[in-house]
């Protein structure tokens, strides 16, 4: 995933990019696969390697653009980078170890939503009972975002008319 | 605490920063949104490795399985993800329009074009 | 892409799987992985494979812009709806408990009705982006 995200900071053809950008959400959906979640695996996988690069692909396509300018030396940038590696780094030294049971995140709710899922809501996907009975609110929440910004690309890409002619001098 | 236990922050961190970098180093509005992209899939990262337990499982209750791993990050990144594509399609469309408006996405041009209009206008008005 | 047989016939044979698949990983979310998020973007992957092959207009026979904006917003209310009636039968805003005399079958009532919810929002979103994005640049023709 590294190598990929490299060889994508470097091309300079957008195309390259979107095939790159889908290479790298499959990898990501792989790993997460590893890691044991794999709702968020499949999820990923279908939208950010499917829905993801269709959109992208039409941008581009709309965009007419194919290269980028040659690009100056980003000093700067690195530098900025490097010192926010720096801090990064620095912050996760406390965070808890890779696969620690006694970590935070296991010892407060977790364990409840895993004894009780099966009695009281008798959905053996605790993901989805989580989802959709425990967090439903947020799930009603996510749903409106996702309403908004169906809304919002309508009303950006609504005008059918070629508006090229009244605004380029 | 050894390189070992916290192997799967390095690569979040890795990835964070590279996609910060093209954000920020990049001047085409669309590498820029791919670059958000991979910085937000850094932060999957970042909230799920922590849930995984070296035995365990999905968390899908079965009886042959006793561990499983945290089921609350996976929630809160499904989430996540929708919302990202939601906030790409909502870019995209703007980049769409950006380039109707000034027949480019390169930063720089839109932004030298945005200083002379500022310029013909303080001298006009 | 309208000529390429190999491409055509491929894609009659797989449409219908596929969509067959997304209403899998809906309605078996309880039991495997999956649920509405991910039923929603299949059905709408669908539908956009076959807008590819076949030519928007194609598409947009099979799936009107009227019915796609119906089902944006429809999702969305059949979610509310769901807390709603909740509301009405007694309990707190959706609350699935009252649903049914059994709790745990009003629980599966309720994620049943909120997932279909989201996958129809869902799918009509992606979907009627893909159609902004694909009639924009074939207007100025």
């Amino acid at each position: 995933m590294a190598l990929t995200v490299v060889v994508l900071a470097r091309s300079r053809n957008l195309f390259a990019v979107v095939v790159l950008m889908g290479i790298y959400s499959f990898l990501m959906a792989t790993a997460l696969v590893a890691l044991d979640a794999v709702d968020v695996a499949m999820t990923e996988a279908s939208v950010g390697a499917g829905i993801s690069t269709v959109l992208l692909l039409g941008a581009l396509h709309l965009c007419k653009s194919e290269e980028m300018k040659p690009v100056r030396k980003p000093w700067f940038p690195l530098a900025m980078s490097a010192s926010t590696v720096g801090m990064l780094v620095f912050g996760t030294l406390g965070l808890p170890a890779f696969s620690d049971p006694t970590a935070p995140i296991h010892t407060h709710v977790v364990p409840r939503y895993l004894n009780d899922v099966m009695r009281e809501t008798g959905v053996p996907n605790v993901v989805t009972a989580v989802l959709a009975s425990y967090r439903g609110y947020d799930t009603l929440g996510e749903t409106t975002v996702v309403f908004t910004a169906g809304v919002g690309v309508i009303a950006l890409l609504r005008r059918r008319r070629n508006t090229k002619q009244e605004k380029v001098k | 605490m050894s390189i070992g236990s916290h192997f799967s922050y390095a690569i979040t961190v890795f990835l964070m920063v590279a996609g910060l970098f093209i954000v920020i180093a990049r001047g085409n509005l669309i590498k820029k949104l791919v670059g958000l992209g991979i910085f937000q899939t850094s932060v999957y990262l970042l909230y799920i490795a922590p849930g995984k337990l070296i035995g365990g499982t999905a968390p899908i209750l079965d009886d042959r399985f006793t561990i499983y791993s945290n089921p609350l990050p996976h929630v809160l990144i499904l989430t996540a993800i929708v919302v990202g594509v939601a906030t790409l399609a909502l870019g995209l469309a703007l980049v769409v329009r950006i380039r109707e408006a000034y027949g480019t996405i390169e930063e720089d041009d839109i932004l030298a074009r945005d200083a002379d209009d500022r310029r013909d206008d303080g001298q006009s008005g | 892409m309208r000529h390429d047989l190999v491409l055509r016939v491929t894609a009659k044979l797989l449409i219908p799987f596929i969509l067959l698949f997304a209403l899998y990983v809906q309605f078996h979310g309880d039991f495997g992985p999956g649920g509405g998020f991910q039923a929603g973007v299949i059905i709408a992957a669908a539908i956009i494979f076959h807008a590819l092959i076949y030519g928007v207009e194609a598409a947009r026979k099979a799936m009107p812009d009227s019915l796609v904006e119906i089902m944006l917003a429809g999702g969305v209310l059949i979610y509310a709806g769901v807390g709603l009636v909740g509301l009405v039968l007694g309990g707190n805003y959706l609350d699935y408990f009252v649903l049914d005399d059994d709790p745990v079958q009003g629980q599966h009532r309720g994620i049943f009705w909120v997932e279909v919810g989201v996958a129809v929002t869902v799918s009509g979103v992606m979907l009627k982006i893909f159609y902004m994005f694909a009639s924009r640049g074939r207007d100025p023709e």
